[in-house]
């Protein structure tokens, strides 16, 4: 009895976070008076919207890097992408795909950079990811605020500022927009479903299965586990760090790219800011932790997080009547959620220690 | 020669380049016509502004939880306690004491839990403090609308509650402190002399305390830990009282910021004021582990300084605002730069 309370309670504090998004959502969603179909369709836009972003997290936690903050980097790869098709006017598939070609050199050096500073700040590679991202915001406003349109040849001059060179706040995205969720049209009961945006997000899963089986991904869980021991048994260590950020880095550059043609147009210089924020409070909030992260997880975090994003502030207002405190709630959460799923990686943690020190102390009783 | 070998190794290569290029910016001024003496003056100020919070930094890094990038907490303890003064509405010296009087007890709690939370955290704190701080100011942000203030200096005029976003302190305490024996020369220099003695008495306190019995204790357990245990100190309790007083001296550092700027800035404002401070300590020579009070007063110049002069120096040059650009990447690289280095060291 006494056993099985325990194990209970040990499944309580494994899915601690995705447990608190579920009731929440439940008393949230009757009190918001969305109708089902809303909800639906909704989360269904939003699973093919950011669950690229999100995925591309999930192979540096699997090499022991934690939760990849630098993505950030891959997204502006794929933002630079982005201007310079809408700026030669490239637009439907053949667009994203040229936008993917462009920034995918750019990503992987990038990718490259990010993985050499996180090899020199082992153990603390979180927060110095999250620093970089910071600074490579700056470097990125600097050669797109400055360097595109005096340096860099625009040619469209819609697009740039009235002083002669950097690109404008926004930017539009119309050429592409949409144009993978509709290449395969379906739609059951007036639910559109983004099939094909769906098959790529498939394709990649398919990807991380059968990675985690080849030589380098086995390689990467065995560093991911305790380096100096892969180190021991003949892993280039710092060599399989570093790919494991570049191919990160990559991906959260198609990610973007895939997010920013379903969102239709390009917030220059936020855009990129909020998919790293999102995408690792979706992971978290789906019960992935630092050090352990699943495909179940991605998924499941994307519904559950935009689930409470999207219902919160008309909950908010029908709760409290003030639409601006919603809207704040929301802002609260989504930070709340990342803190809350850190200090409670780090608690599950000497939990899980103190349960092994314990098991081990009952065997020598018995 | 030796000996500016020895400087260089002394003061290291960053500061050495920032204090060039700092230099240069100075020695161009005159030639793009922006005053000397104005922006000697902007530096001076500007660096007893941001002084104490700079120096909220120390204890923790010398307790061995690394850099404060939960500033944001000891920050809104001193919005609380400034909005609350203006609120009971008393002038001068003393609407100041009531603003820290009432600070200081909210920073004190606040930064007992935030330590406790800490300690369970050893090992990645510096990300969770950025998360504590980006959290606490998010749920601020509801607070400030919530709760209950009514002064009409402070509230929006149209729905009679709610706090604006910047509160003028014009008409309370505006320069309170920085007034105490200041004086000008000229139109354009003035000197806070009221903010440097403050920040100065600071300075010396935490001297002095880096000194006593529990200071060299704190200071075991950021560079020793398994010392400091053998020798019978209590590692927790000496990390919760070092967050303390760095979460006390963010308080009372935004309050001296807020009488010298003059406004109170609520909501969002506080979100990412903890990175100037960490940027400026780092540019000052203190690492990951290790700071001092030389490193807080050389870091708070330098930093401030080039932000107060390449707005002005390289938009004359360029005629373009690039100021922006500069601070994010001057200030993340350097922050950066300490993140990796402090591995290098150990290896």
């Amino acid at each position: 009895m006494n056993r099985k309370f325990d194990s209970f309670k040990h499944f309580l504090v494994q899915n601690a976070v995705p447990i608190l998004f579920l009731v929440v959502s439940a008393f949230a969603i009757p009190i918001s008076q969305f109708s089902g179909t809303y909800l639906i369709q909704e989360m269904l836009v939003r699973l093919s919207r950011n669950s690229f972003l999100v995925l591309s997290l999930l192979i540096p936690i699997m090499a022991g890097m934690g939760l990849n903050f630098g993505m950030v980097l891959g997204a502006m790869a794929g933002q630079i992408g982005l201007i310079f098709i809408s700026d030669w006017n490239v637009v439907g598939v053949s667009g994203i795909l040229l936008a993917a070609i462009i920034s995918t050199p750019l990503a992987i050096l990038l990718g490259w950079l990010c993985g050499a500073i996180l090899n020199m700040a082992k153990g603390r590679e979180m927060v110095t990811s999250f620093i970089l991202g910071f600074f490579m915001n700056g470097v990125y406003q600097l050669i797109v605020l400055y360097g595109f349109g005096s340096v860099v040849p625009i040619t469209n001059p819609a697009m740039v500022l009235s002083r002669g060179f950097g690109i404008r706040n926004v930017t539009n995205l119309e050429g592409v927009r949409k144009c993978l969720d509709n290449l395969i049209p379906v739609s059951i009961q007036g639910i559109d479903i983004p099939l094909a945006t769906f098959l790529i997000i498939a394709l990649f899963c398919l990807f991380v299965v059968w990675f985690r089986r080849t030589k380098l991904g086995q390689d990467m869980r065995a560093v991911g586990q305790d380096m100096k021991v892969a180190g021991a048994a003949g892993i280039p260590v710092e060599h399989t760090r570093l790919i494991s950020i570049i191919i990160s880095t990559v991906l959260a550059c198609y990610g973007q790219i895939i997010f920013l043609q379903n969102i239709g147009t390009l917030n220059t210089y936020n855009s990129h800011e909020q998919a790293g924020m999102f995408a690792i409070a979706s992971l978290l909030v789906g019960g992935a932790s630092v050090s352990r992260a699943s495909i179940f997880n991605v998924f499941l975090g994307v519904v559950l997080f935009h689930l409470m994003f999207v219902v919160s502030p008309m909950a908010g207002k029908y709760l409290i009547g003030e639409a601006q405190l919603g809207e704040y709630f929301r802002v609260f959460v989504s930070y709340g959620i990342i803190s809350l799923a850190l200090v409670l990686h780090a608690w599950r943690r000497q939990k899980n220690k103190d349960r092994a020190r314990r098991s081990l102390r009952g065997i020598e009783a018995e | 020669m030796n000996r500016i070998k020895n400087f260089i190794e002394y003061a290291g290569w960053p500061r050495i380049i920032i204090g060039i290029f700092l230099l240069t910016l100075f020695v161009m001024a005159p030639f793009v016509r922006v005053r000397l003496d104005a922006s000697i003056s902007d530096t001076l100020v500007r660096f007893g502004m941001n002084g104490v919070m700079v120096l909220a930094m120390v204890p923790m890094i010398v307790s061995g939880c690394g850099l404060n990038f939960g500033l944001p907490l000891g920050i809104i303890a001193g919005l609380l306690g400034a909005v609350t003064s203006i609120e009971i509405g008393i002038p001068g010296i003393p609407g100041v004491l009531i603003a820290m009087a009432i600070a200081i007890p909210i920073a004190t709690i606040l930064g007992w839990a935030y330590g406790l939370l800490l300690n369970k955290v050893k090992g990645s704190e510096m990300m969770i403090a950025t998360y504590v701080g980006f959290s606490s100011v998010a749920f601020m942000c509801i607070m400030w609308l919530v709760l209950p203030y009514r002064s009409s200096n402070m509230v929006w005029g149209y729905a009679g509650k709610g706090l604006r976003t910047t509160i003028a302190v014009e008409g309370f305490w505006h320069q309170a402190i920085s007034d105490i024996g200041s004086f000008r020369i000229g139109q354009f220099f003035y000197i806070p002399t009221g903010m440097f003695l403050f920040l100065a008495l600071l300075c010396a306190a935490m001297w002095v305390f880096m000194r006593t019995r529990t200071g060299t204790a704190m200071t075991t357990v950021g560079s020793n830990p398994e010392y400091a245990r053998a020798s019978g100190v209590n590692i927790d309790r000496m990390r919760i009282i070092s967050v303390i007083l760095s979460t006390v001296l963010g308080a009372i550092g935004i309050i001296v910021y807020q009488q010298s700027f003059g406004f109170v800035q609520l909501y969002m404002g506080p979100f990412y004021m903890a990175f100037p401070a960490v940027s400026a300590i780092l540019i000052g020579g203190a690492s990951v582990h290790k700071a001092t009070i030389l490193n807080v007063v050389v870091g708070t110049i330098l930093f401030q300084g080039i932000l107060t002069m390449t707005p002005s120096v390289i938009n004359s040059m360029i005629q373009t605002d690039m100021s922006e650009v500069i601070r994010i990447i001057v200030s993340n690289g350097m922050i950066l730069y300490a993140l990796t280095r402090a591995v290098k060291v150990k290896l």
